[in-house]
């Protein structure tokens, strides 16, 4: 087993793990902080596939910004494990469970069967996801797109300012 | 001659044009001029005729193309107009009797409001331009056509005073008997399309080899059906008597001259049909023969004086069919036109008495007219003699043919023949001694009124009884006259094919001679037998009993009718409606809106608002799908 | 490594994600969860660049970088989408004093 495959499998565990312990925490803050653990995972993975500068945004939006915008938010609320609500009805929780186990089984049923089976990815090489790459990308075929994308944030600004302002 | 092609078109619009002007301006026109306008189309449509008739007379036939009616894929039918020795010959029965009634009308509906002057004008032309239609169509689908249209201005003009309801029910009745036999022709032509492709006559006629045995009979059959229906034979025959409803001068139109003859007219075309079908053939004789004697019977002891006419009218249709089933085509042709004259005649002249007794029809309340009406008495007489088959009155020459054909054929068939024969002089002429010898039996107020009608009636009751005497002599058999059947060396390019098919009878001189004198010997001794009886009748109330009963109430084939088809069929409609409508269709229709109202009921409640549940529905939805898109 | 293997990494990342939405009433992990899936798909957006990445690299060594620019413009999304949706969070918050979704069912009436 190379190093790259080791590294591939404890990453892959530590996301499974860290995102079912998501779901499972009783408290949102530990939910908040095992979801942060599963990003990173996934920028682990990102830097297996040389994906240098993803795993960098992954990590600086999802893992810093957005993940830190949530801790703020139930900091901010004061939710703990007690105040959490329950899920009464046992019904839904096994009918969610098992529709979303059998959407896991039937997806992989499915592409068991594909001819991606036997497709390689090219690991901690290639120079597409470099930096450099992507930015002539990014600020040549996609500089329109780029600039909507300010658009948006700036709209998203407004409309949250907007939507947290007190009525009246 | 072009000219005849270029104008034969017209024979049938003039009198669309009159229904036009007539119908459409009936509120605006007045008495005077509606009838003038409804009769001076027919006059030139008459005028017309008689021009075609002459070209025709020369040898002139045409099929004048004039547009594509249908085209539909293979279905190609053609606006086609005929013109040949049958139709120009039926042009002038039409328009000429048609003419004569028309100028009839205008006096005998003298007394009817402006208004419906003109809409009784209006259907008259209408019934013309139909009649016309029909018989000038040069393909089946052309005399559906006209086929449809004369039933419906039957039914219009029987329910003429639609105030009363038995005409009206006498109207629907007409209307629903001829539809039941415009199914069979329907189905007949759409059998026909099916099989040779094509409705014209002239292609149906030349490929009628390639059809089956099978087909053939079965078309024919259908196609008699059809005549059934529209000329008043078993068992479609009930509605004629009843049609008796509607106005003198259209009973004398349509339910004698005109279109009664319609089936007539139409095997007489179809003529290599029936003649290639001999099963369909025994069947048109024996149907014709019944109701020749059954209608006859039970004319003898009717006592409205339109009674007596109609149902002689429907067994004279019988002897009709007779000929056409013996393949005496010629015969059954001849007789169409000498019974126009001489049943147009009667009717009128009935219409005459009617007027004159102030809308009086019961012939017991008549008798010894014939001191005020000359002029009817006279031509009525001319009329019944005619019809007796007398010599040398036009019947005698026109039944006898069909009859020497008939005993050629059959002698069996003879023999009910010269039975209805006998019949026909001996009601007839209790009709005549009843009407107008013996004394006056009506009331007194209805002796002051007697009188002689005027000129219009008059007239065309002369040129008609002028008619029923001559008509018959442009069809004197061989035996009495070399070559003195003009009718027939006229219609032999018709019935060429048919006359070759068929094998034909010659009878012996002594032989023909001899039928002539049973009939003629036979008519004599029942004519003179009724004159007896009837003519000092005295009005006495007697029940009928036995068979004279049963013949009184029409051999209680309308009651049969009641009994076995009205009643079933209102019984089994009573119990859809009881029961399938009710239940089943409301149970379904309403049950629909229950259970939408339920379900709706019930499905508002996965509205629950809880984002959870749909979500989940969601996921379920995709998985779904998923299964679906990717293993089914 | 081969495809699959990533493939069904982010299947089963993804596949919790579901779980979680469905079984969950705090509004705020409802709305992790979706964050989760929406990084299970990033991460098969990146896989499947570099499988066609090794594919064309012969002929083109900047192929498929796309794939990659897509991602990054999910992020973009993803982060104005949070602002969003954490301020409706906190209005509803402030309203019901809770961040039970099934609260939400009062929108019904």
């Amino acid at each position: 087993m190379s190093v790259i495959e080791i590294m591939f499998w404890f990453l892959s565990v530590m996301a499974l793990g860290a995102a079912v312990m998501v779901v499972a925490s009783k408290s949102p803050v530990y939910s908040i902080l095992f979801l942060i653990l599963t990003f990173f995972a996934i920028s682990g993975h990102y830097i297996l596939l040389n994906a240098q500068f993803l795993a960098i945004v992954n990590i600086i939006v999802y893992a810093g910004a957005i993940m830190v915008l949530f801790l703020f938010v139930v900091m901010l609320m004061n939710l703990n494990a007690e105040s959490e609500p329950h899920q009464k009805n046992k019904w839904v929780l096994y009918i969610g469970g098992i529709s979303g186990g059998s959407l896991l089984l039937v997806i992989v049923a499915a592409l068991k069967k594909t001819v991606a089976t036997t497709q390689l990815v090219q690991m901690n090489n290639g120079e597409v996801g470099l930096i450099k790459n992507l930015g002539i990308k990014l600020f040549t075929d996609y500089v329109f797109p780029f600039e909507i994308s300010s658009v948006l944030f700036l709209s998203a600004m407004i409309g949250a300012v907007v939507i947290s302002k007190k009525e009246g | 001659m072009n000219n005849i092609v270029q104008i034969v078109w017209l024979i049938p619009v003039l009198p669309l044009i009159g229904f036009l002007i007539n119908g459409l301006g009936r509120n605006n026109l007045s008495k005077t001029l509606s009838g003038l306008i409804g009769t001076a189309v027919i006059l030139a449509s008459f005028l017309i005729s008689v021009y075609v008739f002459l070209g025709v007379k020369e040898g002139n036939t045409h099929l004048i193309h004039y547009f594509e009616f249908i085209n539909t894929g293979s279905l190609n039918v053609h606006f086609d107009f005929q013109i040949d020795q049958l139709s120009s010959l039926f042009l002038l029965i039409i328009t000429g009797v048609g003419f004569l009634i028309h100028v009839y009308s205008t006096s005998y509906m003298h007394e009817e409001p402006a208004k419906d002057f003109a809409k009784y004008f209006a259907y008259l032309n209408l019934f013309v331009f139909s009649m016309l239609l029909l018989v000038l169509g040069g393909n089946y689908i052309i005399m559906f056509i006209g086929w449809e249209g004369v039933g419906l201005c039957s039914y219009l003009l029987i329910g003429f005073w639609f105030k009363n309801n038995d005409y009206n029910n006498a109207a629907k009745k007409a209307f629903i008997m001829n539809r039941i036999g415009d199914l069979g022709f329907l189905l007949a032509v759409f059998w026909l399309l099916s099989k040779v492709g094509t409705a014209d006559y002239h292609q149906v006629f030349s490929q009628v080899d390639k059809l089956s045995a099978f087909d053939i009979s079965g078309i024919t059959l259908l196609l008699f059906v059809g005549a059934t229906g529209k000329s008043a034979q078993i068992p479609l025959y009930t509605w004629l008597p009843d049609a008796m409803a509607g106005p003198t001068p259209v009973s004398a139109l349509i339910h004698a001259a005109t279109m009664v003859t319609a089936g007539i007219y139409m095997i007489a075309r179809s003529n290599i049909l029936f003649t290639m079908a001999p099963l369909t053939q025994t069947v048109i004789s024996i149907v014709g023969l019944l109701t020749a004697l059954i209608a006859a019977t039970i004319a003898v002891k009717q006592n409205d004086i339109k009674k007596v006419l109609a149902y002689s009218t429907v067994s004279q249709l019988g002897y009709m069919f007779v000929g056409l089933g013996v393949g005496a085509y010629t015969g059954a042709v001849f007789h169409v036109m000498t019974h126009a004259f001489f049943k147009a005649l009667l009717f009128l002249g009935a219409g005459s008495v009617i007027h004159a007794m102030g809308g009086e029809q019961d012939m017991r309340n008549m008798g010894g007219l014939k001191k005020q009406m000359r002029i009817t008495h006279i031509t009525f007489l001319l009329g019944c003699l005619a019809i007796a088959g007398m010599p040398p009155f036009s019947g005698f020459f026109s039944k006898d043919e069909i009859l020497a054909a008939a005993f050629a054929h059959n002698p069996i068939i003879w023999v009910g023949g010269v039975v209805g024969a006998l019949l026909t002089a001996f009601y007839m002429f209790r009709l005549y001694a009843m009407t107008f010898h013996g004394k006056f039996r009506g009331t007194h107020d209805q002796e002051h009124h007697l009188h002689e009608s005027p000129a219009a009636i008059t007239l065309p009751l002369v040129v008609l009884a002028i008619l029923a005497v001559v008509g018959g002599w442009i069809g004197i058999p061989e035996v009495l006259m070399h070559g003195g059947h003009r009718l027939e060396t006229f219609l032999e390019p018709i019935f060429a094919n048919s006359n070759q098919i068929a094998v034909k009878h010659e009878l012996s001189h002594a032989t023909e001679y001899a039928l002539m004198g049973v009939s003629v010997g036979g008519a004599l001794i029942a004519l003179l037998f009724a004159w007896k009886k009837f003519s000092q009748y005295e009005k006495v109330e007697v029940s009928e009993t036995g068979i004279g009963k049963v013949m009184a109430n029409k051999w209680y084939v309308d009651e049969l009718y009641d009994k076995i088809i009205v009643q079933p069929l209102q019984s089994l409609a009573t119990f859809f409606n009881e029961v399938v409508e009710k239940n089943i269709i409301d149970g379904l229709v309403n049950g629909v809106g229950k259970a939408v109202n339920y379900g709706s009921r019930q499905i508002r409640l996965l509205q629950s608002g809880l984002v959870g549940n749909y979500i989940l529905l969601m996921v379920i939805g995709m998985l779904v799908l998923f299964i679906i898109q990717l293993f089914l | 490594m081969p495809v699959y293997y990533y493939i069904f990494l982010a299947v089963a990342l993804f596949s919790i994600g579901v779980i979680g939405v469905l079984i969950r009433r705090n509004a705020i992990i409802i709305f992790m969860c979706v964050e989760l899936m929406l990084n299970a798909a990033n991460l098969l957006l990146v896989a499947f660049s570099k499988m066609h990445h090794q594919a064309a690299i012969n002929t083109n060594s900047t192929a498929a970088s796309d794939a990659q620019v897509f991602v990054f413009f999910i992020m973009v999304v993803a982060a104005a989408e949070v602002s969003v949706g954490l301020a409706i969070i906190v209005m509803m918050y402030r309203n019901t004093h809770s961040v039970d979704v099934n609260f939400l069912n009062r929108l019904k009436n």
